[in-house]
């Protein structure tokens, strides 16, 4: 592998929204559609969104400084998590009040900050739980493995086929607790693609991933757009944003305050006081004092 | 000191009643805690609805000793769904305080002298036997079988009911276990919220595994019941623990490690309990009397159960890497 070779630059779907890029603009092919959601923690506002819009089949980026409010969305728009205030519409269905496991089960799915490996099942294990709508997986049916052999068999054949482009294969056999951090975060994903969904939720999925493993890590979020579905994910690495993003949703104290196309959001003067400081181009030390200027 | 004797009693609590019992409550419990991650320290209390709901269904309604056994399976579902509603959406801790509680007041329940008419409160019940033994399709007089395992044709009627049902539930939770209906149990023993990011029902597995550890626990209770009378007291929490202990010792993420833990369990119960009075008889424990020399053995045994938790958390048939305490 020359992975000294440049990342070739992916091609951008362009042209997604209607009108002016301002905060909340109309897509021409939303997936998700968000109205007035609102949360509180105590006396916190967390998350206070009037309107937004994610496109269909591209890569949106969710970004934003710490304690935006980024997470809390997701957590809300999975059911996770239940807003003070608001709907929401993803792919036509109202989503307001439905349960996590109903949300994902309508082809909605994320993964998590924090990867949730099930430890102590296997690679292989980890992967069939992903599929739906499994027989056996009802209690009366478990018990008679005739109605089900046949189903597993095909469900396990899609895991292989997805762990082995996921560079997993060799490992379907070993406990996920075995794995290293990188690699949980493609099982994770992976896991999630035995779903078949619509729309993949990826909260910070380059988090605590070395960069050689970051390369395979955008090259299967951009396949993911190939296949024709939809990625919405948060992330602080803002290379890996503007190398993959179409879109990018800048949030800011709950709040969405920009919006657009990655190379013109990042320059807009909103997202540098608010993401990534007014301090940007200055060296670390004269911020914290110790170089004087 | 006799050693014959000692080695025969310890011997002969391999195959009792109440070894069968413990190995039934001990394989719910796997159900719960072992693969669903459930933990549950109410088994005293399932195992007290079996039992009463085994008695009572004979002795108040007249329920032949089946249809008994079936009411005892009802209540404990019952159980299970009250228990579970509105615990089983909380953290893991909070079922296990709300299980323990449960447990104790059904316990009280039938300890109470409100209802002595259909318990008979503290001193229990018995004479509900007729139905069962009446069952008996085994007909011999005095005792049969060879050196520690000799039975009386109703002793062994009680044996046969006991493997029986402990064959079945075997199969049962062997099936469900190697089932995707297990997987997905063992997912949401891992991280529930992965499994219900996967569109799993996370809470109605949650019941079901509740539900059928519970009924697992009340065909315990029933086999504590089947020989001889009920007593209140018998279900005192100290129950739940001496099952957690044959849960742990033979491996809580295993099918069969329940069976064996349970069969360890009563095997080391009943030599410890023959060996430590005939050794301070002997003057051996110092001024220990015979009497508090049998206590002794729960000492012995809560001292093993620590240092098995931390030893070897698997227990005997379990796999290190799929069972520890440590995450």
């Amino acid at each position: 592998m020359s992975s000294k070779e440049p990342l070739s630059t992916p091609e951008k779907t362009t042209g997604l929204h209607i009108g002016e890029a301002l905060p909340g603009v109309k897509k021409v092919d939303p997936i998700l559609i968000v109205d007035k959601v609102s949360k509180d923690f105590g006396g916190l506002r967390a998350v206070d969104v009037d309107h937004l819009e994610i496109p269909r089949n591209a890569i949106t980026a969710l970004i934003g400084p710490n304690g935006a409010g980024k997470t809390t969305l997701f957590n809300l728009l999975t059911g996770f998590d239940k807003p003070d205030t608001g709907t929401w519409e993803f792919d036509g269905s109202k989503l307001a009040g439905i349960p996590a496991f109903k949300v994902a089960q309508l082809g909605e799915v994320r993964t998590f900050q924090l990867t949730k490996a099930l430890s102590l099942l296997t690679v292989l294990e980890n992967m069939k739980l992903g599929a739906k709508e499994q027989k056996g997986e009802k209690l009366l049916y478990s018990l008679v493995p005739a109605l089900w052999k046949k189903q597993e068999k095909l469900i396990e054949q899609k895991a292989l086929e997805i762990l082995s482009r996921f560079k997993l294969a060799e490992k379907k056999d070993d406990f996920a607790a075995s794995l290293s951090g990188g690699q949980r975060k493609l099982l994770e994903m992976a896991r999630a693609l035995m779903i078949d969904p619509t729309l993949v939720m990826l909260d910070e999925p380059m988090a605590g991933v070395n960069p050689a493993l970051t390369e395979s890590l955008l090259e299967h979020i951009l396949n993911l757009k190939d296949q024709g579905l939809t990625v919405l994910f948060i992330e602080h690495d803002m290379h890996m944003v503007r190398h993959i993003a179409d879109w990018v949703v800048v949030m800011a104290e709950g709040k969405v305050v920009a919006e657009g196309p990655p190379d013109k959001v990042m320059k807009e003067q909103a997202v540098v006081d608010a993401y990534l400081g007014s301090h940007q181009d200055v060296d670390l030390g004269v911020v914290t004092g110790r170089i004087k200027k | 000191m006799d050693w014959l004797i000692i080695l025969s009693n310890t011997a002969g609590s391999m195959l009792s009643p109440i070894t069968m019992a413990f190995a039934l409550a001990a394989l719910g419990l796997a159900v719960h805690f072992g693969f669903a991650g459930l933990l549950n320290f109410g088994v005293a209390g399932f195992m007290a609805i079996g039992a009463y709901g085994y008695v009572i269904s004979i002795l108040t309604f007249g329920f032949p000793w089946w249809a008994a056994i079936l009411v005892s399976i009802g209540a404990s579902i019952i159980f299970a769904i009250i228990l579970g509603i509105p615990t089983l959406r909380l953290r893991g801790d909070y079922l296990a305080i709300v299980t323990i509680a449960a447990a104790e007041i059904v316990r009280l329940l039938f300890l109470t002298t409100a209802f002595t008419p259909v318990t008979g409160s503290a001193l229990g019940l018995s004479g509900y036997h007729n139905s069962f033994r009446g069952a008996n399709p085994f007909e011999w007089d005095g005792k049969r079988g060879f050196g520690p395992w000799t039975y009386t044709a109703t002793e062994f009627w009680v044996l046969v009911i006991g493997l029986i049902m402990i064959t079945v539930s075997l199969l049962f939770v062997w099936r469900l276990v190697k089932s995707p209906w297990g997987r997905v149990i063992k997912g949401i023993r891992e991280d529930e919220d992965a499994v219900r990011a996967l569109g799993k029902n996370v809470f109605a597995y949650k019941m079901q595994a509740l539900i059928i550890g519970g009924i697992l626990g009340a065909l315990g209770g029933v086999m504590m019941v089947l020989p001889s009378s009920v007593l209140p007291a018998s279900f005192v929490t100290a129950l739940t623990f001496f099952v957690w202990t044959a849960l742990l010792l033979g491996g809580a993420a295993t099918v069969f490690g329940p069976v064996l833990g349970a069969v360890l369990f009563w095997i080391l119960q009943a030599f410890l309990a023959n060996l430590l009075p005939a050794l301070s008889d002997i003057g051996l424990l110092g001024g220990i009397n015979n009497q508090q020399a049998a206590i002794m053995r729960f000492i012995l045994i809560g001292a093993g159960l620590m240092l098995l938790v931390i030893y070897r958390p698997q227990g005997i048939l379990g796999d290190k890497k799929e069972l520890t305490f440590v995450k």
